[in-house]
């Protein structure tokens, strides 16, 4: 190994990234948020009593969630491209990712007891009222921490949005990496980075996990 | 759509030629992943601290850190580092391997924390090697449980190729791309593109329902030959995700 590591562009695309991360941070708060609401909306439409609005729903979900999210960001990119890309970008993330998190509220869903609708049945509450105060509360507490576990992978796919000219964390690295001449530096304090938001991450998420009794 | 259709079947042998980049980087990367992933799975389960020790932040390293990130790392500054290029197939399999093989350990590591004690227990009174052990009893029993993630794992991997595109290796969505730049019909070229990736990821999936079927006969179950067709396996949606393990 006979390359001179260069500790001053260390410190010097610093600000650049840093910059970029609160942009990373920000696509996948708002990401998650979209992926959340929608993933929920999702899950209560796959449980729709007729099979016009449950199958296509499958169907749909099925497709996002097989296919990659680098060419849903591009195609969506290309197709509106009078939307400004951050946008295109948290969209695009959260619809895939609400593919995902669907599933998780779907499992959740599913393991509320069967009596619990029975009676809210036998009490004749609205379809409104029995999600909202039976079904849910019961549902979403178990799948806090699995929800939480996609937030985390979404953020470590944030670094896609460059493709669209986002300018993310890992674009400011390319960026300064390209006129410096130090793609080693600038990649190897991206990754540092990212480990050192996530890793802390998870580890919180585990605890939440032991603590909701998984 | 006639103008990019008519295309598209004229250059046929640009889309199979990146079909196969794709496919290659697929098949190669699944089974760097698949080796690293009972390599460390194995040493998270071993009784030396030390060796558990270093498969946590080998496993922790590779799962933390994004694998764009990584794959820039390789591709631009591991040349700088040490002088030599690595060919952007090639460093897409190795990247794919390592970050895939990351998440695979867990998997390993978890099947065979799954596997009854009393299976193991049963093994040692019966005065079995500790090879014959684990290649008899454990891991036939391990592996079923494995299955269904490593499905889910595989179909990440698949879908993380298009990232071979941005280290400048022909694969599909490059060929597609630029059929599109041809043509100018934006929308059916990446509607294909997105159904032709369904279509390997459905294909990838059933292949793995037959490789679990098989797996489960071996163990003495008859599974339902309806569950050959599904989309993805109903115990994976309930273990890694419920348990969060996924990803």
């Amino acid at each position: 190994m006979n390359y001179d590591w260069d500790w001053g562009a260390v410190g010097d695309s610093w600000p650049l990234l840093w910059d970029g991360f609160k942009t990373t941070l920000l696509a996948t708060v708002l990401g998650t948020v979209v992926a959340t609401v929608l993933g929920l909306l999702v899950a209560m439409a796959g449980r729709a009593p007729t099979r016009l609005v449950s199958v296509p729903v499958r169907v749909l979900t099925e497709f996002v969630r097989s296919t990659p999210l680098l060419v849903q960001l591009v195609g969506a990119y290309a197709v509106f491209h009078t939307v400004e890309p951050l946008t295109i970008g948290i969209v695009v993330l959260g619809i895939h990712y609400a593919s995902y998190m669907s599933e998780v509220y779907r499992a959740g869903i599913d393991a509320v007891p069967k009596g619990q609708w029975e009676a809210c049945r036998a009490l004749s509450l609205s379809p409104r009222r029995t999600w909202q105060a039976v079904i849910l509360p019961q549902a979403v507490r178990n799948v806090l921490p699995a929800l939480g576990n996609y937030a985390i992978a979404m953020f470590k796919e944030t670094p896609f949005l460059a493709v669209i000219t986002v300018q993310e964390m890992v674009a400011g690295a390319r960026e300064y990496g390209a006129t410096h001449f130090t793609y080693a530096e600038t990649f190897t304090l991206a990754g540092l980075i990212f480990l050192a938001a996530s890793y802390p991450t998870s580890l919180l998420m585990r605890k939440l996990e032991k603590r909701l009794g998984h | 759509m006639g103008d990019f259709y008519s295309y598209f079947f004229d250059h046929l042998s640009n889309v199979w030629s990146g079909l196969a980049v794709t496919v290659e980087a697929t098949v190669f990367g699944a089974a760097v992943a698949l080796v690293l992933s009972f390599v460390f799975g194995f040493m998270a389960d071993s009784r030396l601290v030390l060796v558990r020790g270093v498969a946590r932040v080998i496993v922790e390293f590779f799962r933390g850190t994004s694998l764009y990130v990584q794959l820039f790392w390789l591709y631009y500054a591991l040349p700088l580092l040490f002088g030599y290029e690595l060919a952007p197939l090639f460093c897409g399999v190795v990247a794919f391997g390592m970050n895939y093989g990351a998440y695979g350990a867990e998997v390993v590591r978890g099947a065979l924390k799954a596997v009854p004690k009393a299976q193991f227990e049963a093994a040692v009174a019966l005065n079995l090697t500790p090879v014959q052990r684990m290649r008899r009893v454990i891991l036939p029993q391990a592996w079923v449980q494995m299955i269904p993630p490593f499905t889910n794992l595989l179909i990440q991997l698949l879908k993380a190729t298009p990232l071979l595109w941005l280290i400048t290796a022909a694969d599909l969505t490059m060929v597609v791309q630029q059929m599109r730049d041809r043509t100018g019909a934006t929308t059916w070229a990446y509607l294909t593109l997105l159904v032709m990736y369904f279509v390997l990821a459905y294909l990838l999936t059933l292949l793995m329902n037959v490789l679990e079927r098989r797996a489960k006969v071996r163990l003495g179950q008859r599974p339902d030959a309806r569950g050959l067709l599904r989309t993805r396996s109903a115990e994976s949606a309930r273990a890694s995700e419920m348990a969060g393990g996924s990803l």
